[in-house]
Formats: C-alpha cells, sequence, structure tokens
C-alpha cells in the first residue's frame, strides 16, 4: 500500500539555522502518527510543512501521489488544529465548524447538518448555538477539531493540541483522541513534547532531535529497544554508561565483562541503556555490585531510587523499586539486572 | 500577492503619506522664505523668520509659560492618578466603580466644554484668568488618562510584594514611595509624558482661561490673527522640530529598555 | 483580586481623596455652574436660551453643521485609514514597520493649532495646491477652497486619518495570526478571509475610533475656525462666539450642555462597543 504522504528528503533552513535536515518520512492510511521530541527538534516545523504553512528549503512533499510541496493550505487536503484553536471568536461553535464547508460553496442547511454531525462525534451536539467564550478549554479544542474534521481531509494535523489542558483532562482526551480517529479513519499527525502521550496514542512514533528523525516505529518497539542515545533518554528515562566491544565480542563494562545479544562489530565503543525499572536489587543473573543510595522519591505505585556504583561512581544509577521497599538515603545496597534488558546503543 | 494588487497597494501608501506631509512639508518650507508671504512662488532660503521669532519676548516667554504649566500641571495630574489608582485597587470602597467612572468621566467631554465650565465657575466666585487658572483645567484633563493608566498597571503582583514590604516593618507612605513607584515607573513616566504632550499644545483652555500671560499654542493663535505669516511659519516649524525631538527622545528611551 | 484593609479606614479615602476632590471641584461644580447659568436669566429662572437656541434657525444649523461635518470626515477618515493601516501592518515587512507608522504619525505631533494652520498655506487663494494647478495651466483663476466646509473636512481628516491609523494599526497587530491560518487552512482566499475574519475581529476597535472621531471633531474649535472660516459656523464656534463677542454667559454655558447632550447620546449609542475594564 503507497503511503498517503511521503515527505521526500525535506530540509528547512532559517537564515543559517538548520530546523530540517534531510526529512524523509511515510505516512500511511488511517494511522496515528506522533512527532515526539524536544523544543527545537523540528517536529512543527515539519508539521507547518505538512500543512502548507512553510514551504521547505530542499525536498517534496507528496500527499496521495501528488506532489504538493508549494500548494497552500487552502487547497491542500490537509487541515490542522491549532495550539491555540484559533476559534474565531466572532462566531458560534455552528458557524466556526461549518466555517471550511462554507468557503467550499456548501449552503447553509447543508453546512448546518454536517456540522451538527461532527459535533455530535465530538460530544458536543449542545453547543451548536453558543459562542467560544462560552466553553471550556476542553470543549474549545474539541471544537477545534470538529471543525477540521467536518472537511474530510485526508491528514488532520495537531500542534501540541492538550498542551493546555491539566493532567486528567488531558489523559480524557487522549483516549477521546485515539477513538475519535479510530472512527473517522482519517490519518492523524500529532506533534508533542510529550512522551507519555505518544506512547499512549501513536500507530507511529516518530522520535525528532535537532532536525532529524532520530528513531520511528511502533511505540513499544521505539520504547524497549530504542534506536539511539536520544531516544532512550527521551523516550522515558534510562542509565547510559559506556562499553567497548572485544575482539571476543563480549561488551567491556565498568561493571564487568558481559556477554549480549548485539552485533556490534569488535573494538568499537557503544553506549549501554537500562530502564529503571530493570534495575532490580540483588536476584538477577547481571551483577551492577554494590552502590551507595542517594534520592529516594516516593511516587506513589514506586520508589524513584538514585545511586552511585562503587566500581563506577560517576555513573548515575537509576532504579524503580517497589513502593514498599525498604531504601533510605545512605544505604548500601547491591543492584542486579537481566541481560536481556540491557540495550546496546550504537549512535 | 499579485503585481496589480502590489502597484495599487504602493500607489495608495504613497499617496496617504503625501496627504499626511503636504501641509507640513509646505510649512517648513516657506518658513525659510525669504519674503513677507509664506506662500509659493518660493524664495529663499533665509533665516530671517526665525531670528523674527527667536527674538520675539512675547514668543519666547508663551513658550515658558507653556512648559510651566505643561510641568506642573503633568506632575500634579500624574501624582494625583497615581494615589487615587492605589487607593482603588488595593482596597474597597463602596460605589468604587461608579467613583471611578466619576474619575475617568472627564476624558469624554470636549476640551471646550470643560474650559467654559471653568471659565463660567472661575467667573463666578472671582477667580481672574491665568496661567493658573489653565493649569487647573490641564490637570482636569489629564487626571482621568493618568488614573486609567495606573490603575490599569496595579495589578495583584505589585500588590504582593508591597505586602512584602509591609511584613518587613515599612509604613504605608514608604511602601508607595520606595515600593510602589518605583515598580510603576514606565506607567508613571508614561503619564506624565503623555499629560504633558497634550498640555503643551492644549489651545483651548488656555485660551479661555488665560488672560496677558498666555501659553504658546495661544500665543500662535494671536499671530494667525494677522493673516498669513511666515513668523508663523517659522514658529510652527521650531514646534513641529522640538516635537519631533521628543517622540525621538521618547523611542529612544523605550527602545533602550525594550533591550535591556 | 484581594483587597487588604489592614491600614485602616482613613487611609484609602486619603489617597482617593484628592482625585475626587479635583473631579467634584473642578470638573462637576463647573458643570452645575453652567446648568445653573444656562437657566438664569435677569427675571429669574427660566429655559429661554434653550428655547432661543431650537427658534434661531441659524443657533439650530450649527448643530446640523457640526452633524453632517463630523459625520462625512468619520466616515471619509476611517475609510482612508483603515487600507492604510492595514497595508502598514500586513505589506511592509517587520523590520520597516515601526518606522513607517512614525512616520505616518509625524505631523500629528506638531502643534495642533499650526497644523491646521499649515493647511491654510495649502488650500488659500495664492496657495500650494492653487498656485500648482495655476501654473499647469489646469485652471485660470484661483478656486476657493479656503473658507470652506471643504477646508474644515480636509483639516479634520488629516487629523483623524493619523490618529485612526495608530489605533487600527494596533488592533490589527494584536490580532492572533492563528486566526488567518485557520481560516486559509480551512479554505478561504485572502478576500474571504478578509470579509468573514479580519473585518469582524477589528470592527470593535473602529467602533471605538469612530467614536473617538467624532467627539473630538464635534468639539473643537481651532479647525472649523482657521479653515472654515465665518461663512458657516459650526456648534463650538458658535460658543466661543457668545464668550467673546457678547460676553453672553447663559447662551453660551445652554449651547455648551446642549453639545454635551449630543455627545452623551453618541457615547450611549455606541456604549456596548466601548468599555473600560482594568487589565
Amino acid at each position: 500500500m503507497t503511503a498517503l504522504v511521503q515527505v521526500k528528503n525535506v530540509s528547512q533552513l532559517f537564515g543559517s539555522m538548520c530546523a530540517l535536515d534531510h526529512v524523509s518520512l511515510d505516512i500511511a492510511p488511517e494511522s496515528y502518527t506522533v512527532l515526539l521530541g524536544p523544543s527545537g527538534s523540528g517536529k512543527t516545523t515539519l508539521l507547518s510543512i505538512l500543512g502548507g504553512f512553510l514551504a521547505p528549503s530542499e525536498g517534496q512533499v507528496l500527499i496521495k501521489g501528488e506532489d504538493c510541496t508549494s500548494m497552500p493550505p487552502a487547497k491542500r487536503p490537509t487541515t490542522t488544529v491549532f495550539q491555540d484553536y484559533a476559534l474565531f471568536p466572532h462566531m458560534t461553535v455552528g458557524n466556526n465548524v461549518g466555517f471550511g464547508l462554507r468557503m467550499r460553496g456548501l449552503a447553509r442547511p447543508e453546512r448546518d447538518r454536517r456540522a451538527r454531525g461532527v459535533l455530535a462525534l465530538v460530544g458536543l451536539a449542545e453547543a451548536f448555538d453558543k459562542k467560544p467564550h462560552q466553553l471550556s478549554g476542553g470543549q474549545r479544542q474539541r471544537v477545534a477539531l470538529a471543525r477540521a474534521l467536518v472537511v474530510e481531509p485526508s491528514v488532520l494535523l495537531l500542534d501540541e493540541p492538550l498542551g493546555a489542558l491539566d493532567l486528567k483532562l488531558r489523559r480524557q482526551m487522549q483516549d477521546e483522541l485515539k477513538a475519535i480517529q479510530k472512527r473517522v479513519g482519517t490519518a492523524f499527525v500529532h506533534v508533542t513534547h510529550d512522551q507519555e502521550e505518544a506512547m499512549a496514542l501513536a500507530d507511529h512514533c516518530v522520535v525528532m532531535n535537532n532536525g532529524r528523525i532520530e528513531d520511528e516505529g511502533p511505540a513499544e518497539r521505539v520504547y524497549s529497544r530504542p534506536g539511539s542515545r536520544f531516544s532512550a533518554t527521551f523516550m522515558g528515562e534510562s542509565t547510559i554508561f559506556p562499553g567497548r566491544v572485544t575482539p571476543s565480542r563480549e561488551i567491556e563494562t565498568p561493571f564487568g565483562n558481559w556477554r549480549l545479544n548485539t552485533d556490534a562489530t569488535a573494538g568499537t565503543d557503544v553506549a549501554l541503556a537500562l530502564r529503571p525499572e530493570h534495575v532490580a536489587i540483588g536476584d538477577r543473573p547481571l551483577a551492577l555490585g554494590r552502590a551507595k543510595v542517594g534520592d529516594v522519591v516516593f511516587q506513589g505505585s514506586f520508589k524513584r531510587v538514585t545511586a552511585a556504583p562503587e566500581r563506577a561512581a560517576q555513573i548515575d544509577l537509576l532504579a524503580r523499586l517497589p513502593a514498599d521497599a525498604v531504601v533510605r538515603s545512605g544505604d548500601v545496597v547491591e543492584f542486579a539486572c537481566d541481560p536481556r534488558h540491557v540495550l546496546v546503543l550504537t549512535r | 500577492m499579485r503585481g496589480g494588487m502590489r502597484a495599487i497597494t504602493i500607489v495608495y501608501a504613497v499617496l496617504v503619506y503625501g496627504f499626511i506631509f503636504l501641509p507640513v512639508v509646505t510649512l517648513v518650507l516657506f518658513s525659510f522664505q525669504a519674503t513677507s508671504f509664506p506662500i509659493p512662488p518660493f524664495s529663499g532660503p533665509s533665516l530671517r523668520w526665525y531670528q523674527t521669532v527667536l527674538a520675539d519676548q512675547r514668543l519666547t516667554s508663551a513658550l515658558g509659560n507653556s512648559l510651566l504649566v505643561a510641568v506642573i500641571s503633568s506632575a500634579l495630574a500624574t501624582f494625583l492618578g497615581f494615589l487615587a489608582a492605589w487607593g482603588f485597587a488595593r482596597f474597597v470602597l463602596p460605589a468604587s466603580a461608579l467613583l471611578r467612572g466619576l474619575i475617568t468621566l472627564p476624558l469624554t467631554v470636549s476640551y471646550l466644554i470643560i474650559g467654559m465650565g471653568l471659565l463660567v465657575l472661575f467667573n463666578r466666585i472671582g477667580m481672574p484668568k491665568s496661567l493658573t487658572a489653565a493649569g487647573i483645567g490641564h490637570v482636569v484633563i489629564n487626571l482621568p488618562l493618568c488614573f486609567a493608566i495606573l490603575y490599569s498597571q496595579m495589578g495583584e503582583h505589585q500588590a504582593n510584594i508591597e505586602r512584602a514590604a509591609r511584613d518587613l516593618g515599612a509604613r504605608e507612605w514608604q511602601v508607595l514611595a520606595l515600593v510602589t513607584a518605583p515598580m510603576l515607573w514606565p506607567a508613571l513616566f508614561a503619564s506624565f509624558f503623555l499629560s504633558m504632550t497634550f498640555s503643551w499644545d492644549e489651545f483651548v483652555i488656555s485660551f479661555l482661561l488665560t488672560r496677558f500671560d498666555t501659553t504658546l499654542p495661544v500665543e500662535i493663535w494671536n499671530l494667525l490673527r494677522s493673516g498669513l505669516n511666515p513668523k508663523t511659519n517659522a514658529v510652527g516649524a521650531l514646534v513641529f522640530l522640538i516635537s519631533i525631538v521628543f517622540v525621538l527622545l521618547f523611542e529612544i528611551a523605550l527602545f533602550r529598555k525594550s533591550k535591556s | 483580586m484581594t483587597q487588604s484593609s489592614n491600614a485602616g479606614r482613613a487611609l484609602p479615602w486619603l489617597m482617593t481623596g484628592p482625585a475626587l476632590f479635583w473631579t467634584l471641584a473642578f470638573f462637576v461644580a463647573p458643570f452645575i455652574a453652567m446648568a445653573v447659568v444656562s437657566v438664569t436669566s435677569s427675571e429669574g429662572y427660566s429655559l429661554g436660551n434653550y428655547q432661543q437656541f431650537f427658534s434661531n434657525p441659524s443657533y439650530f444649523q450649527a448643530l446640523i453643521n457640526s452633524l453632517e461635518v463630523t459625520g462625512v470626515v468619520t466616515v471619509v477618515s476611517i475609510l482612508i485609514a483603515y487600507p492604510f493601516a492595514w497595508i502598514l501592518a500586513e505589506q511592509i515587512p517587520e523590520r520597516w514597520q515601526r518606522l513607517a507608522l512614525i512616520l505616518a504619525v509625524l505631523p500629528f505631533w506638531t502643534s495642533y493649532v499650526v497644523r491646521s494652520y499649515s493647511w491654510l498655506l495649502v488650500l488659500a487663494e495664492k496657495g500650494v495646491v492653487n498656485n500648482t494647478l495655476v501654473q499647469l495651466g489646469l485652471i485660470a483663476e484661483p478656486i476657493q477652497l479656503a473658507n470652506t466646509r471643504f477646508a474644515t473636512v480636509t483639516g479634520f481628516v488629516h487629523f483623524f486619518v493619523m490618529l485612526l491609523t495608530l489605533t487600527i494599526y494596533a488592533n490589527l497587530k494584536q490580532l492572533s495570526p492563528s486566526y488567518r491560518k485557520a481560516a486559509t487552512d480551512l479554505g478561504a482566499g485572502p478576500v474571504q478571509t478578509f470579509i468573514h475574519v479580519i473585518l469582524p475581529l477589528t470592527l470593535p476597535g473602529i467602533m471605538v475610533g469612530a467614536f473617538l472621531t467624532f467627539v473630538l471633531a464635534i468639539g473643537d474649535y481651532i479647525t472649523p475656525q482657521i479653515l472654515g472660516g465665518n461663512n458657516e459656523l459650526l456648534m463650538p464656534q458658535l460658543i466661543m462666539l457668545q464668550i467673546g463677542r457678547r460676553g453672553d454667559f447663559p447662551l453660551a454655558s445652554a449651547l455648551s450642555i446642549l453639545l454635551m447632550a449630543v455627545v452623551t447620546v453618541a457615547y450611549l449609542a455606541s456604549a456596548r462597543w466601548l468599555k473600560i475594564e482594568r487589565a
């Protein structure tokens, strides 16, 4: 199946600043793609290019096989949900949602019918005659979504749509977004810096940093087998420490020589990453040795523990211990892990 | 934007700029007129009218009067506006909205009517026409503005800092003088500067309420009585120049502040 | 907004008192004085002055003239200023906008009297316009431009175009760019974006500007007196006439109060556009 959207070798330069560096990406039909990265990673720039608000310095954007690189937003089969929602304050919700249809020449009865339909889909059927300022943040967000969906775009672009909402509302909206996307079937491209959000929503997760794609794939894979150091530390936390591949294909680490599953070539330097939930006290095949506990922070369902290993005091060991673990700052504890959980990163 | 559209906007902008500058350019140009008629044809350039203006006692003393009245009335308006804004912002007063509305009411009334009212009142109570009378009128027109600006700037943020100062032992007047005023200095500056601008250029109230010692706009008006006069051009051009200098200074001060 | 009252009952009144006193003594009291004087005549209290206004056709005409002139000035100024402000806000590159704006309103900062007078230089019989037209051979005799309603309107429009450019520009700039983006994203062309989004959102600002123009223009004595001459009188000129020549304070007071009434009616009519609120 050919991709719905093809980003081919797109670069974006602002003066001497390179916001996107030869980025290529395919977006499958009916998928939920999340562009994840810190500020300055280029994710918003990429979204703007997809939406037609920015023309790339280099490269092409194809939508449904057609070259849309220099097509203005009005002509493109995309619509965008903006970060500040951009609801027209002087129009009712119904007119806001119907605006795109009006621009396409639909008569009022038809516009209103479709607008009501989409508003029902997002659960705001009764808001048709209200004005935006009468609605809460979450409700406005849904109106913005409705307005973008009613024109039946091929791709819906969302620019950090949940940033302004509180945690509980955000989680709720995440569920709703996912459900709506499945129902409507439109491909969604969603920009966020929140990795939990990415993991909750993405069929396809694209991790970006410094204008490049660091890693991409199903969220589970990107989390459990990150492709790079950046990915390992941005998607969830990790303890990172150096290693060297010996001629005998073992990996020399500060904790000893380990036999791990990797096809890294002998003689190369690698980075090893361990997720905190995979670091335990004792009782595991691979010993990390004794370490002096630094901070113990109670987080409800677990304790977040930092420790300095005796064998390698410069490494900040990060562990997630059960909530009832008896650990205090200053204790010396033996940590260990399972070799299956050690991630070998070559970049 | 398409070429035709672009051409239209350029032409339109040029026409409007031209319209805006036409009288002023004429004024300045003919202030350098050598002959006695500040109208075409242009003969000159000559500085003789500038010399006449600067030698004119009435004009120079009127200039001094204008500055005096402007500075004093603006300072008073800013001060009264500051105190009142603080009072309304920090305390619950009965009929607060009504009283605030009252203080800002003069903004909507024509200067002519304010001046007329004062003329009638002063006439009744036997107060003579003077620069002081005009100054009083200038405070009336500027007080609402200062109050509005300062009141809008007194937010919760400043209130907390004032509470901290009180907590540390400062008395009320110290809080006002050492904490509130310095925090609000941009708004104070803006209020003063704006009041100066309005007072400096104000004609009607000064015209109605002064007799012998008068302000510059009134003096210029008197000059106009004698018809078209290059002396008027010279004065006008000078006033224009002074105003521009003030605006530039203000811009530079603002620019410096926004950079730091 | 939490209020603290821990500094004594008197303090707030001490703070707000001076400003309130000043307003009462020098704004409210004069009004009352004017009202009293306006109904005072040699025989005691009467509405004679007001009756005089309505019965004397040339007095009443002054009000009509004022309303007509002010109306034309308001409409023309907005029609000229809006596109101009739009060009400044949208078409000029960002870095030059501040400069372009300052230039556009520079003459605003000259003395108002001088600015009005300078139009005389342009419109007089031997002024710039006539001189140029005669030189170019377009007309044989100079045309009467000064001392006409046309001159008054031109003088006003000159001032208010600058004022409205400032206010409309500020209005346009503070419109979130997201609105424009959303409109184009949904398929609107530049004209449609303007009609459906930009114009309605700037309308409140325009109404405020229109009100300001109306109030300032209708109460102005200087421009009509310098440029309009005495052929046609506007209300402010009529009022000043009573003071100067005849010293007729009662009539002048009555006329002032009538003018105030007109402005108040205008204010009430546009009240919903004008709400002065605290940040």
